[in-house]
Order: structure tokens, then sequence, then C-alpha cells
């Protein structure tokens, strides 16, 4: 058998223009939990469907447990379970008739007692679904996908719109089911969700793959651990009139690579971010750089390197960014 | 923030704890994901107010206002006015005199009124006839010949009055009531009703359904499970069934307990014929359904599907008033099978096997939709 998800070179074109996805290869392992982190119309969704056999690729080849969609699309359902983005489920039925359902479905379906305790649903088993709260609904959207005691789960884009108390809820489902030996995939465009669950990543954009490993394999292909972001001004003035800073802002910016254990360096309107291997070694060097070019600091903060930093230096955009 | 409280330690719990693995409940059987569908589809139908009120209480409003409205006048009652004068009473009195032995007439009702009055009241249409005696003892009689009641009326008052002054019947005659039930325009609505509502709970149940679950990616939810399609098509399509026979016990009973319909034919015909009209409109929703996006699309399709069918397959009046040429054409629509084998069974007693045409024409509209419908149906 091979393993749970593996697609080649999968392109999808849409009304023979638009490429949503453009070569993308993936393989993922049993038991791990995979996430496609990447910005609004990346080509996720598109992808995801793909896999889940709802789309056909334009080209390309994916195999789930080693099978093709076409070998036996009625088996492979039995092993996934798939949460689609914004199903709205029927509001007039309850959420134990809903999981009852979606159990009807499959061979061998989990008990529905035992999936309502799971997701902790079981207090609101009687309710319409009209009346749930968001969390609410999105953890029914799950239990549908976990009532069929699937071996891979796909969830696009699970905790968008959340309150961050049903999206840590919703992690915890995630793991449960991981440690079940169960195989995830997931999109979002979170990035401490993707840091948080995810064993490995791949960072999409345009369609594409554009950076693949573990969340920290990922911020260390940054160089730095660390971010130190600051913002001067030149005499007095902070810098952010546009008047000659074109000029200026490459001579700045090597300024600041050249400063010790810096790997790299961006600026992002008025601020300049270092991306640091050791803070302690840059920020001496920073300040009195600022000193000695007459410069004032106005805002000066470090933190961890996260994958937000690992985005924006591969596509010079911010995730969220619509 | 209580909530959060009181939540937090169950999160922890996962975390430490090591997960109980769920039971598998019993494996499933090859029906079992129709039989969910079907009960989930009847659950949210009866759910839904709008679902109780378009099928089964409209259909009862506009028989009963339609039945009301358009019923037959009680026993045609020929109501009179006697210009006042010296003959008057002697009048009143002959035109009573028929009444006491005859069934052959209408009953009369007769006013005294003076002249001005009673032929005002006479051109106004509030009496059929406006009779006068004359000094001479003859009679004059003031009618409409443009109004039909008018023109019955003065045949009906001449014989009345000619009978009363001695005339005698050359041939005797007797005359025979047909106003039955069977022949009123109630017992032609009810019929058309039922197959309106078939038709407009069959394309609005499954088309409209259909494409506000396509809408909700619901249907491709539905895909993405090992549901079979042909189970979930199927359980939308029966749950019309289920609806069909209470909206046929509804409208039938209705009929029969209001209006004092006479069911000839057999339950059971009446029964197969409403399930192959059901199967047959759910089929033409399905395929009006089944590339449409949108709800607003289907709307529009769907009064664009009916609408012929509403003008000219004799729902509310006989299409024999449309151009003999038109007949065909209105014959093969769906609606006009279904209306005609509907009236031919519950008002003659016609059985199934002497209108197989009609038959056939909903089997090839329901049977050819569904299949079209199939081929070209969108999930996603």
């Amino acid at each position: 058998m091979g393993s749970p998800i593996e697609c080649t070179n999968l392109r999808k074109t849409y009304d023979g223009k638009v490429e949503a996805v453009r070569g993308l290869s993936l393989r993922i392992e049993a038991a791990e939990c995979f996430g496609l982190l990447g910005p609004n119309g990346a080509g996720k969704t598109t992808t995801i469907e793909i896999l889940e056999g709802l789309l056909a690729p334009t080209s390309g080849e994916v195999r789930i447990f080693g099978h093709t969609w076409a070998d036996n699309p009625r088996q492979l359902r039995e092993w996934l379970g798939i949460s689609l983005q914004e199903t709205r489920l029927s509001e007039k039925l309850t959420v134990r008739e809903t999981i009852e359902l979606f159990a009807s479905f499959y061979r061998e379906p989990c008990s529905i007692a035992g999936i309502l305790e799971e997701l902790q649903l079981t207090e609101k088993a009687d309710a319409w679904v009209g009346k749930l709260s968001g969390g609410q609904k999105q953890r029914l959207a799950v239990a549908t996908a976990l009532v069929g005691n699937p071996r891979i789960l796909f969830l696009d884009e699970p905790t968008t719109g959340l309150d961050p108390q049903s999206r840590r809820q919703l992690w915890d489902i995630v793991r449960v089911f991981q440690k079940k030996g169960g195989t995830i995939l997931l999109t979002t465009h979170y990035m401490d969700e993707a840091e948080r669950l995810c064993d490995r990543l791949a960072i999409v954009d345009h369609g594409q793959i554009i950076a693949e490993g573990t969340p920290s394999d990922l911020i260390d292909r940054l160089g730095g651990h660390h971010v130190v972001e600051f913002q001067v001004s030149k005499n007095g003035n902070t810098d952010n009139d546009n008047l000659d800073n074109d000029n200026l802002d490459n001579d700045d910016l090597d300024r600041w690579r050249s400063l010790p254990s810096v790997e790299s360096v961006r600026r992002e309107d008025s601020t300049v971010c270092l991306s640091v291997r050791e803070p302690h070694l840059t920020i001496p060097a920073l300040l009195d750089a600022v000193t000695n070019h007459g410069h004032q600091l106005e805002h000066l903060s470090t933190r961890q390197a996260s994958l937000e930093d690992v985005f924006v230096q591969l596509t010079g955009r911010h995730l969220r960014e619509d | 923030m209580a909530t959060t409280e009181t939540n937090a330690p169950k999160l922890n719990a996962h975390k430490y704890q090591e997960p109980q693995p769920i039971q598998p409940a019993r494996p499933n059987g090859r029906w079992s994901g129709y039989r969910h569908l079907l009960w989930a589809r009847i659950l949210e139908l009866k759910r839904e107010p709008e679902v109780v009120f378009w099928v089964f209480i409209f259909p009862l409003l506009l028989a009963a206002g339609l039945g009301i409205a358009f019923r037959d006048k009680p026993a045609d009652i020929t109501s009179v006015v006697v210009i006042d004068g010296p003959g008057a009473q002697k009048t009143l009195a002959m035109l009573e005199y028929p009444n006491k032995n005859s069934s052959a007439h209408s009953p009369v009702r007769a006013t005294v009124l003076d002249r001005d009055a009673a032929l005002k009241a006479f051109h106004f249409g509030k009496f059929d006839l406006a009779i006068e005696s004359n000094p001479d003892g003859s009679y004059t009689y003031y009618y409409d010949p443009a109004r039909p009641e008018s023109v019955l009326s003065r045949a009906e008052i001449d014989a009345a009055l000619q009978s009363a002054a001695g005339r005698k019947d050359a041939l005797s005659t007797f005359a025979q009531s047909s106003s039955e039930p069977g022949s009123r325009y109630i017992d032609f609505l009810i019929p058309g009703l039922l197959g309106m509502n078939l038709m407009n709970s069959g394309m609005w149940g499954v088309g409209f359904a259909l494409v506000e679950m396509r809408q909700r990616k619901l249907l491709k939810r539905f895909v993405a499970t090992p549901m079979r399609r042909s189970d979930f098509l199927l359980a939308l399509t029966s749950s019309r069934l289920v609806l069909m026979v209470i909206e046929v016990g509804l409208l039938l009973g209705f009929g029969v307990l209001v209006f004092h319909m006479r069911v000839q034919g057999s339950i059971l015909s009446i029964i197969l014929l409403a399930t192959l009209g059901a199967v047959a409109f759910g089929g033409v929703g399905l395929l009006t359904a089944c590339r449409a996006q949108k709800i607003e699309t289907v709307s529009g399709l769907i009064n664009l599907v009916m609408m012929p069918m509403w003008i000219f397959s004799g729902v509310f009046f006989s299409y024999d008033r449309f151009p003999a040429i038109a007949h065909p054409f209105i014959k093969a629509l769906p609606l006009t099978a279904l209306n005609d084998a509907l009236r031919a069974t519950i008002l003659e007693g016609a059985t199934l096997g002497s209108q197989s045409g009609r038959l056939l024409v909903l089997a090839v509209w329901g049977g050819v939709s569904f299949v079209l419908a199939l081929r070209w149906f969108r999930w996603t």
C-alpha cells in the first residue's frame, strides 16, 4: 500500500485560461499532519479538492494509498473524511440526525454517541443545526468527516472565522485523530495554526509549492531565528516621507545588512526588518550605526521568526493580504 | 468567559489522556444511506412551515375559494318582479300555483313593486323578468334577450301562467334533475388542482431543493462521502411520493366532504396515477435543476417550464377553448395528460388500461427527463 496521499505534477486550468494549480507534487506520510499554507487564491482549495477526487485535474496524477480515483472511487471515499470550506448543512436537522445521516453512507461508521462525545457536541445533540454557534457548526462539520472512521482527514480552512477557543478545540480534535494513526491534510492561511498543528508544511503561492518542510526547517531556511524591527528618523524627521527614500533605500538596506549576524533585510513602509541569528550581537552594532549616522531610533523590537516571515521573504507579500 | 474556564480542563485532558478508541457501530447495509436520506428529507419538509402551507393548505384554500365562487346557484331560482296594479295579486297567486304541484318548473321568487321601481330594478339586473298585467287580462313581459336567464325566465313564467290559467299540456313529460355531483365546476376543478399540485411540488420540491443544496455546497459534501448518487436522487424523488399520498388524500377528502364530490375510480388507480405524475414531474424538476447554480436561476426556469401548462393543460378551464389545431400539442404536455387521466379516473371511473396514451406521455416525459438530467447533472 502506497503512502496515504501522493500527487505528481498536478495542474488545473479553468476555462483554458486561469491556471489555479501549476505543477504541484506532494507526498504525505501515514500519521502525518500536513499543511498547505498560502494566501487566499493561492490554489490551496483547488489542490485539496483534486486530492479529494471532487475535481478532475487538467493533468497530473493523484494516488490515495496507491489507488487512483478512477480505480475504485467508492473504496477511496470510505477511507476519506472531508470537511469542505463553508458547507451549509441542513439547518432544520438536529446535530444527531446530521451525524446519523452521514454515518449511514459508510460501511462501518463510528458510534454516534462516541463522535458526539469526542467533538463535545453531546449537549447540543438535539439542537437544530441552524441554532449552533460558528465553532459548534465547524465541529459538526468535522464530526461528519470523522463519523465514517476515515484513515485520512481533509480539512479545508477548518478554523477560518472561529474564535480562539473554538480554534483550539478543533486543533485538539485533529491531534486526537492523529494520535490514533490518522493522516491529516489541512489548508490554512493562519501561520500559528500551521506552526502548532502541522508536522510538515508546503507553502503554496500562485498554484505552486514555493517551500516545503517542517515549520522549524522553513524558519531555519530564513537564516535567522529572530527578527529585529526598528524605525529611524533622520535629523529628527521620521523616515516615512517618500521624497528621496528611493535613493536612500538601497544604501540604507546595504548598511543594515552589513551589521553582524544579519542574514537578510527587508523594509515594510518605514520599518526595517532584519532576520538575525544572534540578536545580542546585532543590536549593539545597530545602535552604534544609528548614532554614527546622526539618526534617531524611533522604535525597536525583537521577536522569534515566524512562518509569516518565511512567506514574506519568499514572496514579498503577507499571507493575509487580500 | 465562564465557558472558557469550564472547558479548559477538558481540552487539556485530550492531550494527556490516551484517547479512547471509538467503538465501531454495527456495519451499515446497502439501503442504509437511502433510508437516512429519505428520512432526513421528510424531517426537513415537516419542519418547514412554508412547505406545509404550499403543499397542503394552499391547494385546499384554492379549491375552497374557487368551489364557492363557481358553485351552482341553488336550484336556479327565477327572480321576477310584478308591476303593481289591479291584477298584481292575482298574478302572484297564479305564479304560486305551479310550485305546488309540479317539479317541472323552477321555484319562482316574485316581488311586487310600482312600475318605475320595478323597471329600474329589472334594468339593473336585479330581476330576470318584469311582468305587467294589462287591464284587458293580457300580460306584458319585459325581458332582456341578451341575458340567458331573462329569456329562460320568460319561457318559465309564461308556461306557469298559462298552466295556472287552465292550459292543458298536450304531452305528459317528466323532468329528471341533473345538477348532480360529477358535472359541476368543483368536480372539474379538484382533479385539475390535484394535477397542478403534483406538478408544483415535483418542480419545486425536487428542482428547487436540489439547487438550494448545490448552492449550499451540500451536494458536494454528499458526493465527498461514499453515498450512492442514485440513492440521493431516489430519496429526493420518493420523499415527494410520501407527500403526494397525503396531498391526494387531503384534496380528494376535502372535495368529498365539503363539496360532496363523488370519486368513481378506484383509489388504487388514483394513487398509481398520482405516483406516475409525481415521478414524471420529479424528472422534469430534476432536468430543470440539473445545471443551475443559483436559486434565482432555477426559480426562473421552473416558472418558465410550468407557465405553459398552467395555461394550456386545463387546470381551471377546459383546453377545448383553445383552437383545435393546438390540441395535439396541448395533449402532449405532461400536465394535460395527468389532468385528463385524473379526471377520467376520478369522475368517470375510467380504468388505467383505457388511458395508455396518457400514461405513455407521462412516462416518456419523466423517463427522458431523468436520463438527460443524470447525464448533465452537476454535483458541485
